[in-house]
């Protein structure tokens, strides 16, 4: 891993940021006359209506524990199809192969139960 | 510095080239919003702009000028340090990926070998999809810093899309993989060189009339993984995250001048790295159709008899500039479809990531492994 270079690019484009940040604040300068009506977060012409604490459907929760289970699976696959070839050409391939197919039935069999029991309905 | 040379010359060679790509990358941004508008424009039958300077290229001038000019804005219920760091966070993952797609041959001059990327990672599939999926949290940085339930709901709107496509993206990726065996995208492209060749079944198939590319061993995957980069760039027909008739602007509803820019640029840098990704996967990367890299060399050297040093400089400009032939059309099927395709209704979105392009993608996997194995059991 080139991690000097990665370091080195990403400090780069961190104090790059923040001086593009400084400098617009600088030009365009901070507010001077400010009010209540001025500071206040966009909302449709009317007094705003709710804190922050919005309430957000839990199905975004539900979303993103079932990415984590996905991805990982997913992540999974990546060693093993990288060596696939080079498994076959050991005279490993089958073993392999019939391993990724058991693994791949219960992803399918997880997605399959995810769709039945209504976790990606959105309504 | 570690890997980054061994002798100061290399060294100060490669800092220079990275912050070069950055700035590469950054410059790009003005001329895709300049050719978004003219192509919106040429689209709808209108003109766009074409006021300031030659066929309105000013324009972008104009624009970062007014930036500038912008008054700072911090709302009162926002979080300021998450409402500042956000657009500066946006930066980073997307410049980074770009940087591990390799361009060009490497340029070798003398005993030093000079990568036309930002830093070869070895294991680059795994690094680009783990650093650009960072995005995710610029976002709910964005949303949640902004205090605005707008930002928010936009944020939560995007990071689950975000999500939810990284799926069938990571997924339709596997089969290429497996057809290159390799996640180091270099060796990638030096597997696409030459004419369609499949070998298998105890014998070697070869087409010539079509070039050695990715999108010959893996049609669906290339059509999961083109799709799913719209998503996870944030555009057309899956801009969810900005839908403006719902959510004003989305996440950054609450955001103006440069800050903005900021998270523009983070924007077409995610639809840079698909596009780069796109080329090196399914399209020969940098090589040009039907011919091997040692190909141009020679012939470079014997057509303008070049020495091998030049020719080597020589080989490095003219592959940079295939790839970036392709990298530009693919950029423009971007902006060309942002402007042909309606917008989805978000559970519509929903489903057809997780019911159709994820099951298609597993399909896919499946289906290559089982022709890589029998390819390699059987003989005709």
């Amino acid at each position: 891993m080139p991690l000097g270079g990665i370091i080195f690019i990403t400090l780069f484009i961190g104090v790059f940021g923040v001086i593009l940040i400084y400098l617009a604040r600088w030009t365009g300068g901070r507010a001077k006359r400010t009010s209540a009506a001025k500071m206040e977060i966009y909302e449709c012409g009317i007094p705003e209506q709710e804190k922050k604490d919005t309430k957000i459907s839990v199905k975004f929760y539900l979303t993103a524990i079932l990415f984590i289970l996905f991805d990982i699976e997913i992540i999974f696959m990546y060693p093993w199809a990288v060596g696939f070839r080079e498994f076959i050409h050991s005279g490993a391939g089958p073993f392999v192969f019939g391993s990724m197919i058991i693994f791949l039935a219960i992803f399918i069999f997880g997605l399959w139960w995810e769709i039945k029991s209504k976790a990606l309905e959105w309504d | 510095m570690m890997n980054m040379g061994t002798t100061p010359f290399e060294i100060t060679i490669n800092v220079i080239k990275t912050i070069l790509v950055f700035l590469m990358m950054v410059q790009l941004v003005p001329i895709l919003v300049w050719v978004e508008r003219r192509g919106s424009a040429f689209i709808q039958n209108r003109f766009g702009p074409n006021r300031i300077g030659p066929l309105g290229l000013l324009q972008l001038l104009a624009d970062a000028v007014k930036f500038l000019t912008k008054e700072d804005f911090v709302p009162d219920k926002g979080n300021k340090y998450l409402f500042y760091a956000a657009p500066i966070f946006a930066l980073i993952p997307a410049s980074i990926a770009y940087m591990a797609i390799p361009m060009s041959t490497p340029l070798i001059v003398g005993d030093s070998k000079f990568l036309i990327q930002g830093f070869e990672v070895n294991v680059g599939i795994v690094f680009i999809l783990g650093v650009s999926s960072l995005a995710a949290y610029t976002i709910l940085m964005a949303g949640w810093g902004s205090g605005s339930k707008f930002a928010l709901m936009g944020a939560m709107r995007a990071a689950a899309q975000i999500v939810s496509y990284e799926l069938a993206l990571g997924l339709s990726i596997v089969g290429v993989i497996m057809t290159y065996g390799t996640f180091n995208l270099s060796d990638m492209i030096a597997a696409q060189q030459g004419a369609l060749t499949f070998t298998g079944f105890g014998s070697t198939f070869t087409a010539h009339f079509l070039p050695n590319w990715g999108i010959f061993y893996q049609p669906l995957g290339a059509l999961i993984f083109f799709a799913s980069a719209f998503a996870e760039s944030n555009r057309l027909p899956f801009d969810l995250a900005e839908g403006e008739a719902e959510l004003v602007a989305g996440f950054h509803t609450e955001y103006g001048g440069f800050k903005m820019l900021m998270f523009f640029i983070g924007e077409y840098g995610h639809m840079m790295i698909a596009s780069g990704l796109f080329a090196t996967f399914f399209l020969g990367g940098y090589n040009i159709p039907y011919t091997t890299v040692q190909g141009v060399h020679d012939w470079l050297m014997t057509t303008f008899g070049l020495s091998v040093d030049g020719a080597n400089i020589a080989n490095t400009v003219v592959h940079f500039l295939m790839y970036n032939v392709k990298f530009l059309i693919l950029l423009w099927i971007f902006i060309h479809v942002r402007w042909t395709l309606p917008r989805f209704r978000y559970d519509q979105l929903m489903d057809l990531g997780w019911k159709t392009m994820l099951p298609w993608a597993l399909a896919n996997t499946i289906l290559t492994s089982i022709v890589i194995f029998a390819a390699s059991q059987f003989a005709f």
